[in-house]
C-alpha cells in the first residue's frame, strides 16, 4: 500500500483527508541519565497503517517513554523510528511533530487560550491560510460532536471534563496528520464519559483510518478500542503484540494472562456483536392495526406473546394472551413495556445485561431510529456464547501445539549449531 | 505659611518634581522588568542558575539605598545615573523572582503539550509559558514599583530629580519656616503617585491578563 510521506501531511491544499502512515520501531531504546536499567529495552514494533495499536502494561513499564519517542518527545538513545517508510530518527523533531497529532491525559489545551485557538494552534503553525484555519477549526469541532457556535469562545475552564478531552483530540487532529498519539487519553474522566468518548474515537476512527498509538494501563480499554494490543512488561518488553480476541484467548504466558484479569470469557463478549449472531423474528402488530387485528394474532395458535410497535415502527409493549382482556380492551394500559432495546453494533455483553434484566428473556433489536428489526433470547445467546468459547479454546490449542513445535524446531536447529530465532541482546 | 498655601504658591516646582519622580520610577521599572524577565527567562530551567540569579538580586537589596548611591558617585558621578541604576537594581529582585516561579510552576502537562504540538522552544516560550506566567510576573513588577517609589527620594542625595529633594531640603533646613511643608508635601506627593501607579497596574492586569486564567 503506497503511503503518503509524512511532510507532505497537513500541507494546505484540498482533496482527501490524510489517512494513516505506517510506524515501525526497530530496537529502540532509552535509557535516563542516571539510571542503571533502560526505561525501553530495544522494542521492535510494526505498526500498520490506519491501524488503532494500544500499548498496555504496568505502571512504570515505559508505556509514555515508548510513546514520547515516536514523536521524539524523548530522544531515543538507540534505535530507528520510521513514519511512513521514512526515517525520523534525525528529523528536525518540530518539524515532525506538526505531522503527528499528540493528545495527552487531562487534555493538556492551554487555559489562556480559547477553544477555537487552542484547535487552531497547528495548522496555523503550519500557516494555512486564515479562512481555511476557521473553516477547519470548525469542522473539527464538529466532529467531536461540539456545537461550534457554543463552544467557539469558551475557556478551557468553563469546559466538562469530557468536553476538554474532546477539543484535546480535536486539536491533535486539526492539521490532519496520518498518525495520532495518545498518552491515556480518557484517564481523568469518569467511567460513563470515558465509556463516551471511547465510542466516539471509535465512530472517528472508522472514518478517518489514522494510525493511532494509544497508551492506557487499562485492559477493558484496550480491548474495545484497539486493533491490536501490545502488553508491555517491565522495560517496555513485549510479552504479546496481538489482536484483542488472541490475547484474551490465547495469553501468551502468565504475565499475560494476569494482565488480562479474571472474566476473559466475559470480555470475550465484548469483542463480538449482535449482528455477529443469530437474530430471530417474533409476531409483531402495531398500534395502528385494527383492534381485531391484534386480537385475532394474539388467538392464533404458535405464539403467547406479540410484540406491540408504535407508530414509528418501534417497539413498544410485549403483548401476552389475556393481557388485552384483563385491560378491559385498551392497548393504553394492557401489556409489559420495552425497557431496553440494542442495537445490532452492541456487544453480545451489551445483549446479555439487556435480556437478563428483561422479564421475557429477550430483547429486541433495533436499527436506524429505533425501528425494529428482531428479537435476540437467551437461548441464542449462550448457545453463541458457548460455540465461540468453544472455537476459542480450539484455536488456542492449535496456537499452544505450533508454539511448542517451534520451540521444538528451534532447540533442535540450536543444538545443531544454528540460530533458529533472532538473537537476543 | 499653612500647608495648603504652601501648596499653592510652589505648585509649580511640586508638579515637576512629582513628574520627575515618577518618570524616572517609570523608566527604571521599564528597564528593570525587560532585564528581569530576561534573566527569568535565561535562568528557570536550571535548578542553581535560577537559585543564583535569585539570590544575587535579593542581595542587592540589602544595600542600603545611601549606601549604593554613595558608592555609584564615584564611579559614574553625579545626578541622573546613578538614580537610574541604583533604582533598576532594586527592581529587580521581586520582578526576577516572581518570573522564575511563575515560569516554574506552569504545568508540567502544558508544556509537554506546547512541545508535542509542534512548538519550537522560542514559540513555546512567548505563546504559552510566559503568558502562564504572566499574572505573578506583574505582581512582581507591581510590588517593584511601589518599593521604587520610596527608594527613588533617596535620588535626592546624589542630587538626582524627584520628590527626594523636597524632603531632604526640608530635614536640612528643619525649624525654617517651611521645612515641615516641604517634607510633608514630598511624601504625600509620593504616596498618592504610589496609588495611582497602583490602579495603573490593576487596569493593565484586567487588559493583559487572558480571560481564560483571570482569577
Ligand atoms: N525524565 C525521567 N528521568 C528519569 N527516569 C524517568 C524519567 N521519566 C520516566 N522515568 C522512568 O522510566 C520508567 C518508565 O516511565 P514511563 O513514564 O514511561 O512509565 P509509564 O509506563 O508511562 O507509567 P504510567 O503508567 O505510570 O504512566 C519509570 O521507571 C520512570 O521512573
Ligand atoms: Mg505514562
Amino acid at each position: 500500500m503506497p503511503e503518503p510521506p509524512v511532510p507532505d501531511a497537513g500541507t494546505p491544499g484540498t482533496g482527501p483527508r490524510s489517512v494513516g502512515a505506517t510506524i515501525e520501531l526497530e530496537a529502540l531504546t532509552k535509557r535516563y541519565p542516571g539510571s542503571a536499567l533502560p526505561a525501553v529495552e530495544s522494542v521492535t514494533l510494526d505498526i500498520r497503517a490506519g491501524e488503532t495499536v494500544i500499548l498496555v502494561g504496568p505502571s512504570g513499564c515505559g508505556k509514555s517513554t515508548l510513546l514520547k519517542m515516536i514523536n521524539r518527545l524523548i530522544e531515543p538513545t538507540g534505535g530507528r523510528i520510521r513514519i511512513g517508510g521514512e526515517d525520523v530518527t534525525d528529523m528536525d523533531p518540530v518539524r515532525l511533530r506538526r505531522t503527528i497529532g499528540y493528545a495527552i491525559q487531562a487534555s493538556g489545551l492551554f487555559p489562556h487560550m480559547t477553544v477555537a485557538q487552542n484547535v487552531a494552534l497547528v495548522p496555523k503553525m503550519l500557516r494555512w491560510p486564515a479562512a481555511r484555519v476557521r473553516a477547519r477549526v470548525e469542522e473539527m469541532l464538529d466532529l467531536v460532536g461540539l456545537d461550534p457556535a457554543e463552544f467557539h469562545g469558551r475557556y478551557p475552564r468553563q469546559l466538562s471534563g469530557g468536553q476538554q478531552q474532546r477539543v484535546g483530540v480535536a486539536r491533535a487532529l486539526a492539521a490532519d496528520p496520518p498518525v495520532l498519539l495518545m498518552d491515556e487519553p480518557f484517564g481523568a474522566v469518569d467511567p460513563i464519559t470515558r465509556d463516551h468518548l471511547q465510542d466516539e474515537l471509535i465512530r472517528l476512527q472508522r472514518e478517518l483510518h489514522k494510525t493511532i498509538v494509544f497508551v492506557t494501563h487499562d485492559f477493558d480499554e484496550a480491548i474495545k478500542i484497539g486493533d491490536r494490543i501490545a502488553v508491555l512488561r517491565e522495560r517496555s518488553h513485549i510479552a504479546q503484540f496481538d489482536t484483542p480476541e488472541a490475547i484474551l484467548t490465547h495469553p501468551a504466558d502468565d504475565f499475560v494472562s494476569g494482565f488480562v484479569g479474571a472474566g476473559a470469557a466475559l470480555k470475550r463478549l465484548n469483542l463480538t456483536r449482535v449482528r455477529d449472531i443469530g437474530i430471530s423474528d417474533c409476531p409483531t402488530v402495531s398500534v395502528d392495526d385494527p383492534h381485531q387485528h391484534i386480537v385475532d394474532k394474539l388467538r392464533s395458535g404458535g405464539t403467547d406473546e406479540v410484540l406491540l410497535l408504535d407508530k414509528r415502527g418501534s417497539p413498544y409493549k410485549w403483548l401476552r394472551r389475556g393481557d388485552l382482556m384483563r385491560a378491559g380492551g385498551s392497548l393504553a394500559r394492557a401489556g409489559t413495556p420495552v425497557h431496553d432495546t440494542v442495537t445490532r453494533d452492541a456487544t453480545l455483553r451489551d445483549a446479555l445485561e439487556a435480556v437478563l434484566t428483561d422479564s421475557t428473556g429477550r430483547v429486541a433489536v433495533t436499527g436506524r431510529r429505533g425501528a425494529y428489526e428482531g428479537v435476540v433470547d437467551v437461548e441464542t445467546l449462550m448457545n453463541s456464547v458457548h460455540e465461540l468459547l468453544e472455537a476459542d479454546r480450539l484455536e488456542a490449542r492449535e496456537a499452544q501445539a505450533d508454539i511448542e513445535e517451534q520451540r521444538a524446531a528451534q532447540t533442535h536447529a540450536e543444538q545443531e549449531g544454528f540460530f533458529g530465532g533472532e538473537a537476543k541482546t | 505659611m499653612n500647608f495648603w498655601e504652601y501648596l499653592g504658591s510652589r505648585h509649580q516646582q511640586l508638579l515637576i518634581d512629582t513628574y520627575q519622580h515618577a518618570s524616572v520610577v517609570f523608566q527604571c521599572m521599564v528597564v528593570a522588568t525587560v532585564l528581569g524577565v530576561l534573566i527569568g527567562v535565561v535562568t528557570y530551567r536550571s535548578e542553581w542558575a535560577g537559585n543564583l540569579a535569585t539570590t544575587a538580586t535579593s542581595t542587592l537589596l540589602t544595600i542600603p539605598a545611601l549606601a549604593m548611591i554613595g558608592l555609584l558617585i564615584p564611579v559614574v558621578g553625579l545626578g541622573v545615573p546613578p538614580t537610574v541604576i541604583a533604582l533598576t537594581l532594586y527592581g529587580l529582585l521581586p520582578i526576577v523572582r516572581n518570573c522564575i516561579v511563575g515560569l516554574r510552576g506552569v504545568d508540567p502537562s502544558l508544556v509537554d503539550a506546547a512541545t508535542g504540538i509542534g512548538m519550537s522552544r522560542p514559540a513555546r516560550l512567548a505563546r504559552v509559558e510566559l503568558p502562564l506566567a504572566w499574572p505573578p510576573i506583574l505582581t512582581g513588577i507591581r510590588v517593584s514599583t511601589q518599593m521604587l517609589m520610596g527608594i527613588a527620594a533617596i535620588a535626592a542625595y546624589a542630587s538626582g530629580p524627584g520628590l527626594g529633594n523636597l524632603i531632604f531640603r526640608g530635614i536640612a533646613s528643619l525649624g525654617s519656616r517651611n521645612a515641615l511643608n516641604q517634607v510633608l508635601a514630598g511624601t504625600l506627593g509620593i504616596i498618592v503617585l504610589a496609588l495611582l501607579f497602583d490602579a495603573a497596574y490593576v487596569l493593565i492586569g484586567r487588559l493583559t491578563i487572558p480571560r481564560g486564567i483571570r482569577a
